[in-house]
């Protein structure tokens, strides 16, 4: 499609911007999808409307002859919308399957979702309420989880949203196109407030996005030397938040049972699990992705790690989302650069950055 | 309806006869209250849930009509955000349970069942009557309680919200599932009288269309309605006693609800649509004077949509974080219960075809009804290709697009239906000049109102918002206009009807001259057995190869 013919046709909608690249691919199977239906429910109409001026009633007891059904228009009938149908469902599906699937390398944010906020956690330091700051071009997976209730992340700019459950990770991802100002929208009803719960994406240049997070990098020390609480704190950088997690998973006795240097302990070291191929009981396999690792604090039972007896409580209720994001990502900042026979979830060779 | 006495005419014509009205018929034959609440009359029953669902239909129009005053500038204070929360859910709550679902198959469908076959009454009279008291009962329940306790999830109950919401929830769950224990004694009954109670010589493939869309909507009502019974009754048990189910705060699966709602949602759909198709497979052909094009494929859709309905739940989860190939599953499914559709839309019309059409009220609802029905199924295939749901899911294109395929199609063709079976119901003619202006007012009004609400969700607006972002308000303006108009429309052809039941011309047995079995053998009103002798039905409804018999309307009795 021309760009121009785009560009009617997305003002014609009134489709907002299109903000990131997923929705530029899903804008165009968008205006073909509602360009036939236009047509289906019009034509359909109007053919309607011609029979009825056409074969329009002469006498109150007119009578008229029997048409048999035609199996050739019949077939049509079937055939016709149904290969549309799913022809459009196979590009569609391809671009979920694309949208739902983060590229490795992807930059992490965590967003914790309660009635009526929303707080974004960015693995290097800062937090932001309500307002999501981003570099264009750079692949972004959010990593989304609720304090209380089912809520919804939504910018319409992105063709983009993801509900966001309590005590579960979900995830998306995107790359933004440029710069601006979206609206972040709450799209699962949660309460009182569920039309006053926005925020802001503000979508930066990178080189702005990284004047950005030094800035607030420095804030943050400058807070913290501000409070310190002795000298020798000083000298420290902003804690990150896989720090964060690392003195969380002290303080609530996690080392006591899980070893960080690859030794077998109570239960599984953490050295290299994130992401690893986890073998459970009775020959079943997971993956230690977010979703599993937060799984494995709320509800250890339930996936036992083959050989480890299920002895951990669960910590639901003892500890909150944030800590849990914490301890997660201290977790996947625990790698190893041996190689392990038969991980395989590497890939086989290191992406070049300059 | 023309009032004046043509004898010449009936004398020239041997299939036309004057009007004339019965002396007992089901509505003089006893007349006080209790014969009305004890009647075991399938006919009393279903101008009784008539009755009572035409009440809340008007009750959630009020509803609605308040959500559309509110709605008007982004932060009106018309009501607060809580009795917002609490408005939409009882919009939802009335529109669903209390009209939609029991209007034609618990209304018409009551009263033209046994008229189709040839029958005295349904199978089981009694469970009919206190299937009538017991949706009485939990139409009583939701209502206290939405008014009293006051509800505010939304008509979808979404745990973990509805289970920690500080409002009372519960008594709005009972009355739901007490609703719910009607619907599948009605199913019950419906699916026992079709195969029980055929007048001898009427095979399945004689069967009147709509008794098909009945039989069709009878049978998910029986599979599915036992599901939300359940699910209500797991959310209250959790609400109220806090046993962890949905909650993952007491141990419970937050997506757990959401899977057994649409389980029941999904087909609930077509509880809604399918009657609504089936009013429109008779109307086309009595106004057509036309057989059906294709008898066959619109039954094959029929059982199609009933039985594929039922696996296409987790197309409304896309967003929620169910696994991708579930949602592949669930997107390739309702394409398919999208064909069943578009068969029946392409057969309707391709009836018309050679027809000799008369542009009467029921044929104009019929027409706004084609349009909703292409324009709201076809953005249903738009909402179930994958990737795209990623940004209409829970905005006002999906509020749009819902209005559009249930509410609308449900409507106007309740409102055919209405029309068209009225002087069947009560022996009177309605006025046919307001009755064609109100349905195209109605039909006009729809589209003005739902229109700016797809428009609302392209552009992003999140549904369920009591406040909203200022870019949005002119379309909002523009839907409550279209309401007003729908308003407007709805008040002339009710009182038009109502009207019509005191100084409507006799209309005597067939005034249509249709081909349906209802009209035939039966006198209107009909009498309260319905049949004098098992009634001998031509090979086919519809068959206009012969003119039927018709009669002519007269404005006073003989």
């Amino acid at each position: 499609m021309p760009s121009s013919l785009t560009e009617f046709l997305r003002n014609f909608l009134l489709l907002p911007p299109e903000g990131s690249t997923f929705s530029v691919s899903a804008d165009r199977l968008h205006f073909v999808v509602i360009l036939t239906t236009f047509a289906g429910s019009f034509g359909v109409f109007l053919t309607a409307a011609i029979f009825i001026i056409r074969y329009r009633q002469r006498d109150p007891d007119q009578t008229t002859v029997h048409v048999p059904p035609s199996r050739l228009l019949e077939a049509a009938y079937i055939v016709l919308p149904l290969t549309l149908f799913v022809i459009w469902f196979f590009i569609g599906f391809r671009q979920y399957v694309y949208t739902e699937t983060p590229p490795p390398g992807a930059m992490d944010v965590y967003v914790t979702a309660k009635q009526w906020m929303w707080k974004f956690t960015y693995p290097g330091g800062p937090n932001s309420i309500n307002t999501l700051r981003l570099p264009v071009g750079r692949p972004v997976r959010l990593l989304l989880t609720s304090r209380d209730v089912i809520h919804s992340l939504f910018v319409p700019e992105l063709r983009l949203k993801q509900d966001v459950l309590p005590g579960r990770y979900t995830q998306t991802w995107f790359t933004l196109r440029m710069p601006g100002r979206w609206r972040i929208l709450c799209t699962e009803y949660c309460g009182l407030l569920h039309s006053e719960m926005r925020g802001e994406l503000v979508a930066l240049d990178p080189a702005e996005y990284e004047a950005w997070l030094a800035n607030q990098r420095q804030d943050l020390n400058a807070q913290r030397d501000a409070s310190a609480s002795g000298p020798e704190q000083q000298a420290h950088p902003a804690p990150s938040l896989a720090e964060q997690g690392e003195r969380i998973a002290v303080a609530q006795g996690c080392l006591a049972c899980h070893s960080v240097d690859g030794s077998r302990h109570i239960g599984p070291t953490w050295l290299g699990l994130y992401m690893s191929r986890v073998p459970l009981e009775a020959g079943a396999f997971a993956i230690a992705d977010e979703a599993y690792l937060t799984e494995s604090i709320m509800e250890p039972d339930k996936k036992i790690v083959a050989h480890f007896q299920p002895l951990m409580p669960s910590y639901r209720g003892r500890i909150g989302a944030a800590e849990v994001a914490a301890i997660v990502e201290y977790i996947k900042s625990l790698r190893t650069d041996e190689v392990v026979p038969g991980s395989g979830q590497e890939p086989p060779h290191a992406p070049l950055t300059p | 309806m023309r009032p004046s006495p043509l004898d010449e005419e009936a004398r020239a014509r041997p299939n036309v006869e004057l009007a004339r009205w019965p002396d007992v018929h089901y509505l003089n034959h006893e007349t006080s209250v209790r014969s009305w609440l004890f009647t075991h009359d399938h006919k009393r029953i279903g101008v009784m849930y008539l009755a009572t669902v035409g009440v809340f239909f008007i009750l959630g129009g009020i509803y609605a009509l308040l959500i559309r005053i509110q709605l008007l500038s982004p932060e009106s204070r018309f009501v607060s955000p809580l009795a917002y929360n609490r408005l939409f859910t009882l919009h939802g709550v009335t529109m669903v349970w209390l009209f939609m679902i029991p209007a034609i198959p618990s209304g018409l469908g009551n009263f033209l069942y046994p008229l189709m076959i040839g029958a005295k009454d349904v199978a089981m009279p009694r469970l009919n009557l206190l299937s009538l008291w017991i949706f009485w009962a939990g139409a009583l329940l939701t209502v206290i309680g939405m008014l009293w306790g006051g509800a505010d999830t939304g008509w979808t109950f979404y745990t973990p919200y509805s289970t920690t919401t500080s409002t009372a929830i519960v008594p709005v769950l009972l009355g739901v599932f007490v609703i719910g224990l009607s619907t599948i004694a009605t199913g019950l009954n419906f699916v026992v009288t079709v195969h029980t109670m055929r007048t001898p010589g009427l095979g399945w493939m004689r069967l009147p269309l709509f008794l098909w869309a009945i039989y069709g909507t009878a049978l998910i009502q029986l599979l599915a309605t036992p599901v939300l019974g359940l699910t209500v009754l797991l959310v209250s048990i959790e609400h109220f006693a806090g046993i962890g189910i949905f909650d993952p705060a007491l141990g419970g699966d937050p997506i757990l609800f959401q899977h057994l709602f649409w389980f029941y949602s999904h087909p609930a759909v077509y509880i809604m649509v399918l009657p609504a198709m089936g009013v429109i497979s008779e109307v086309v052909c009595a106004f057509s004077r036309k057989n059906v094009a294709g008898y066959r494929l619109i039954v094959i859709s029929t059982v199609g949509i009933a039985g594929v309905g039922f696996f296409t739940w987790g197309h409304h989860m896309f967003t929620s974080g169910q696994s991708i190939p579930a949602s592949g599953a669930f997107g390739i499914l309702s394409m398919f219960v999208g064909i069943f559709t578009a068969i029946k839309v392409f057969t309707w019309t391709y009836t018309m075809y050679r027809g000799a059409i008369s542009l009467r009220a029921p044929m104009i609802y019929l027409f706004g009804f084609l349009f909703l029905l292409v324009f709201g199924g076809m953005t249903g295939i738009a909402l179930a290709t994958t990737s795209l749901d990623l940004h209409w899911q829970d905005t006002y294109f999906v509020v749009a697009h819902f209005h559009y395929i249930m509410v609308g199609s449900v409507m106007l063709a309740f409102l055919a239906g209405l029309h068209y079976w009225w002087p069947k119901l009560f022996g009177k003619t309605y006025f046919e000049r307001p009755a064609t202006s109100a349905a195209a007012v109605v039909g006009f009004g729809f589209i003005a109102t739902f229109t700016p609400q797809f428009y609302l969700g392209n552009m992003g607006m999140p549904r369920r918002y009591a406040f909203y972002p200022p870019e949005f308000q002119w379309l909002n303006v523009a839907s409550t206009g279209g309401a007003t108009i729908l308003a407007i429309g709805i008040l002339i052809a009710t009182v038009n009807l109502l009207v019509s039941l005191r100084y409507g011309a006799i209309a005597g047995d067939n005034p249509w001259g249709s081909g349906g079995f209802e009209w035939m053998g039966t006198t209107s009103p009909p009498a309260p057995h319905n049949f004098t002798a098992p009634p001998q039905f031509p090979a086919q409804p519809h068959d206009y190869s012969v003119a039927p018999r018709r009669t002519l309307p007269r404005a006073s009795p003989p």
